[in-house]
């Protein structure tokens, strides 16, 4: 491979000598790079965010609904987690899928190491994790995510909110058992700390960009879980339990998600379960700060790199909208219409554009987020998840 | 006599609206809704209907259920798990429809 890669090099080279100006580019980076799920066509299209283009497309990974994507720390692989339990490993640059397996009967998401050799997969069915060696997908680890139910009996659960931690650990939780499991990876044999009565029903969870604090949503009642890394003997801590204060919640559509929470200065804006409200929280003692009213149920809270706008995408069926607010306002400062089920937002490395996929619309589009203005818009069948490859270097993504 | 005549006229109008259930539904509305099932149920159910933090629904399944008994839980949910009632967004006939394609023109058997 080396070896051909030189090859290629030194015809470049000599094509360029010789004065040739229609030789293919066959060196190049990946850190404008990105993919876009198209979940109805088992296909992922690779995208440049210079231009704004599609540049390939990937077929072949089966089912995508609802897949995630992590990328190698050389960020020019992506591991595509399928909802039917296929992990894939995708070249970007030559568009090949390097390595296939179908590792579950149903899996929700993944996580790569922080040395970046290890992918971890969270399993709904068989509930556990899974954990492959990032170069050739070679099992490494199968941890069960067992707990006793009511009555002593060893159940699975559905493990959700799996994220990659700081000294090369994974953390997630446990659906059913409402428990906190984190992996530690450094050893022989994975070492498991577990922590239980949690909360009921996790459904969700992220890690802040420190890799220091661990927050599970929790389905089954107001209110989140936080897990300090620093600290794990100290045990968990629920944070803004009762933010609802006894309204009646409406009834869920969809669950929000948590990962790309926005953290903007020393506030944790956060998708309120059940309501039509972003919830904003001091980051110091994790006290809400305020409720911000929205036109739905949030789904994705997302800042903007620079955290001065924070992105709001909604649950069905008010989910043809994204909202932008004010960080320093709390003002609600667009509405904008991307078009027909908006599932996904990803923001460019520095936040320049954003990127976003309306499934019924059939479209993805971008937008320069100063001034709140269309600047491209690209065809892809029912589009759902984008991920940038600025992402590899990020902890929790 | 008034009342009786009255009475014969409701329960024939009644029996003409069931009749008319299905019918009364637009091809657009019955497109939608089947985006609907595979999208938007597909979040939790899958978009293949495997299951995903909801369980899978087989038209085996699916079947173990009377139409109006599987409409009721559409519309009502289930109390205490993340299944939400969806009255606000459908009408009993379109919960009946829905439940119909589960049970007779679900692509997964089992």
């Amino acid at each position: 491979m080396t070896l051909i890669r030189k090859s290629l090099a030194s015809l470049t080279l000599l094509t360029l000598l010789s004065g040739c100006q229609t030789a293919p580019n066959t060196l190049g980076g990946t850190g404008d790079l990105g993919v876009i799920v198209e979940r109805a066509t088992g296909s992922l299209a690779v995208v440049n965010t210079s231009r704004q283009q599609r540049v390939d497309q990937v077929e072949g990974l089966g089912d995508l609904s609802h897949a995630s994507v992590k990328f190698s720390r050389d960020a020019r692989y992506a591991f595509v987690f399928g909802r039917d339990g296929g992990l894939s490993k995708v070249d970007l640059l030559s568009g090949e899928i390097t390595a296939r397996v179908m590792q579950s009967g149903n899996s929700i998401g993944g996580a790569i190491s922080q040395d970046g050799r290890l992918v971890a997969v969270a399993n709904y069915e068989p509930g556990g994790v899974k954990i492959f060696d990032s170069e050739n997908l070679a099992l490494v680890a199968d941890i069960p995510a067992t707990w006793q139910d009511e009555n002593g009996q060893e159940q699975r659960s559905k493990v959700v909110g799996l994220v990659d931690a700081p000294g090369n650990r994974f953390v997630y939780s446990l659906f059913e058992a409402g428990e906190i499991h984190v992996v530690d990876m450094n050893a022989e044999t994975p070492e498991m700390t577990r922590f239980t009565d949690v909360g009921k029903n996790p459904y969700d969870a992220l890690i802040d960009p420190s890799g220091r604090y661990y927050i599970a949503g929790l389905f089954g009642e107001d209110g989140l879980v936080l897990l300090d890394l620093w600290h794990t003997g100290s045990g968990v801590q629920r944070i803004l339990p009762d933010y609802g204060r006894g309204d009646e919640r409406l009834p869920v559509y969809k669950m929000p998600h948590l990962e790309g929470w926005a953290m903007a200065g020393n506030e944790a804006w956060l998708p309120a379960v059940g309501r039509h409200e972003v919830l904003v929280a001091d980051k110091d003692d994790w006290a809400l700060i305020d409720r911000i009213p929205v036109q739905g149920q949030p789904i994705f809270v997302m800042s903007r790199p620079d955290e001065r706008q924070v992105w709001v995408s909604f649950a069905h069926p008010a989910n043809d909208v994204v909202q932008v607010i004010d960080t320093e306002t709390r003002q609600i400062t667009a509405t904008l219409l991307p078009g027909k089920a908006v599932l996904h937002m990803e923001f460019t490395p520095r936040g320049e554009h954003v990127w976003i996929s309306a499934r019924d619309s059939d479209r993805v589009t971008v937008y320069d987020t100063r001034t709140l203005q269309e600047v491209a818009r690209l065809k892809s069948e029912s589009p759902s998840g984008i991920f940038f490859t600025d992402r590899a270097h990020r902890i929790g993504l | 006599m008034p009342h009786l005549y009255r009475a014969i006229l409701f329960g024939i109008s009644a029996l003409l609206a069931a009749q008319a259930l299905a019918s009364d539904i637009s091809p657009e509305r019955k497109q939608e809704l089947e985006t609907l099932i595979y999208q938007d149920c597909g979040s939790c159910h899958g978009m293949t209907l495997r299951g995903g933090l909801g369980p899978a629904l087989p038209r085996e399944r699916m079947s173990a259920y009377s139409t109006d008994g599987l409409a009721g839980l559409i519309l009502q949910g289930i109390p205490g798990t993340a299944m939400p009632g969806w009255k606000g967004l459908l009408s009993e006939q379109e919960a009946r429809w829905i439940a119909e394609h589960l049970q007779n023109d679900n692509p997964l058997e089992h």
